[in-house]
């Protein structure tokens, strides 16, 4: 199990890494496109701001993982890196995001309940998912946002906090989650492992 | 539905978990990794391990508990004490924790703060208040006092105030210590909690005074607590992370529960 993990400076990989080692895989960390031609399977992970991603464009990373993706190689993006599968994201409207999917992804509106949103929450499944494959819904899994993204046809976890949102996102190859499975317990192992086992 | 957080907290001195009474009076209660791995598979929804000697000689003993702790932890892990600079933040975050918690060092330093959160985000960043209500006030609670260097400091800022600060300054959660619960499992001090939790937007993780079932309800539901935080509780077997959040999930409070 092969897999390379994008490293733009947003935020730790650490836990990242090591919960994929944990699992088996064989890991790659790169900040370079070139490794990405070669890629099984890609992961994008990232928190803190969506302005971060910009870091993508300017390596050339950007392109080389429009490149993979044309060739299905599957593409994990997490947190801040399932945001950027979107055009954009309102917390900095002058960085685009990779626009696979066509949504933007917009602040928590203001309301009672505290922003961001951190804890462990629960995800209502989509049954034709591939990512949460023996994944029941009801599960818990962890978050720490602020920004989500619509709920829309390719949305296969939902999950509802103020008000309900995309909490993962899959079309063919292209899988997003807004939580963080590598701090997601067994949950968070088990959706990981899915990915891993994955053939293009 | 976002549920309650139950946090095992463990006090680590030279490699070993320790628990005190307000502050003093330490005996080993075990070794941390093994410890972080039980409390994780009972349920914890997340392991704090806070240095609480933090001296400088310390930090390499410090960062290879780190690293054996998170080796196998997959919830999430933040280490606390004694992290001055942004560096010793880094260091720590490169051994595996996912999280820092700054107390002293943000008080002295606020932009501290924000240094950390630029690098690894503001979820990274816990702040830290060792609070003790101020007794020669009116008003104790809304005018508590935060206390530095382990408890021993009173810095003679307001709790509420300085937890605004550090909001404002980008911090990602507030970790509140009563100190006068601290230690006596007599309870939280659910005014406190709640007058901070109201303060911010930010959670509040409640910690000082957990003893009972009833005590962890109480500052949910009063205390208004994100998560709450308790050490001595779950280490000599008085109860685990499972018992806790079965009798608190059937009381009504959204829990995660374990497997």
């Amino acid at each position: 199990m092969r897999v390379t993990v994008i490293d733009y400076k947003a935020g730790n990989l650490t836990s990242v890494v090591k919960a994929l080692r944990h699992l088996g895989a064989d890991v790659t960390v790169t900040d370079r496109p070139e490794p990405l031609a070669h890629a099984e399977r890609i992961i994008l992970p990232g928190v803190g701001h969506f302005a971060a991603t910009r870091r993508l464009d300017d390596t050339g990373l950007t392109g080389a993982i429009r490149e993979a993706i044309g060739r299905h190689v599957p593409f994990l993006g997490i947190c801040v890196g399932m945001q950027w599968l979107y055009s954009g994201s309102t917390e900095a409207l002058e960085q685009p995001g990779l626009a696979a999917f066509t949504e933007q992804c917009t602040r928590f509106p203001n309301a009672a309940d505290k922003v961001p949103h951190v804890g462990w929450n629960s995800i209502d499944v989509s049954s034709s998912s591939r990512l949460f494959s023996d994944v029941a819904s009801g599960e818990h899994v962890y978050f720490t946002h602020s920004y989500h993204a619509p709920i829309t046809a390719d949305t296969a976890a939902s999950t509802h906090y103020i008000e309900p949102f995309a909490s993962a996102i899959e079309r063919g190859n292209i899988f997003g989650v807004q939580f963080h499975p590598e701090k997601s317990g067994e949950t968070g192992l088990k959706i990981l492992r899915n990915f891993l086992e994955l053939v293009q | 539905m976002l549920t309650r957080r139950i946090i095992a907290c463990l006090d680590v001195r030279s490699g070993r978990v320790v628990k005190g009474v307000q502050f003093v009076d330490l005996i080993d209660a075990g070794d941390p990794a093994a410890l972080a791995h039980r409390h994780a598979l009972e349920g914890a929804d997340e392991i704090v391990l806070l240095d609480i000697t933090a001296t400088h000689e310390g930090r390499g003993t410090l960062l290879e508990t780190v690293r054996r702790t998170a080796s196998e932890l997959f919830v999430p892990f933040t280490v606390g004490g004694g992290i001055r600079t942004a560096d010793d933040a880094a260091a720590v975050f490169d051994a595996g924790a996912d999280k820092v918690s700054i107390n002293s060092a943000a008080l002295a330093n606020p932009e501290l703060i924000g240094q950390i959160g630029a690098d690894f985000g503001a979820q990274a960043v816990i702040v830290a208040i060792d609070a003790r209500r101020n007794t020669d006030s009116g008003d104790p609670v809304r005018d508590a006092h935060v206390f530095t260097h382990g408890g021993r400091r009173d810095s003679g800022r307001s709790v509420i105030e300085w937890a605004h600060e550090a909001e404002s300054r980008g911090a990602g959660e507030i970790l509140l210590t009563s100190m006068d619960s601290d230690g006596t499992r007599a309870g939280f001090d659910c005014e406190l909690t709640a007058a901070v939790s109201e303060a911010v937007r930010i959670p509040v993780i409640a910690s000082g005074g957990a003893g009972t079932v009833a005590h962890f309800a109480d500052v949910f539901d009063r205390g208004k607590a994100d998560a709450a935080l308790a050490a001595s509780i779950f280490h000599f077997g008085v109860s685990t992370s499972r018992a806790l959040k079965q009798e608190l999930a059937q009381q009504g409070i959204s829990m995660r529960l374990p497997c």
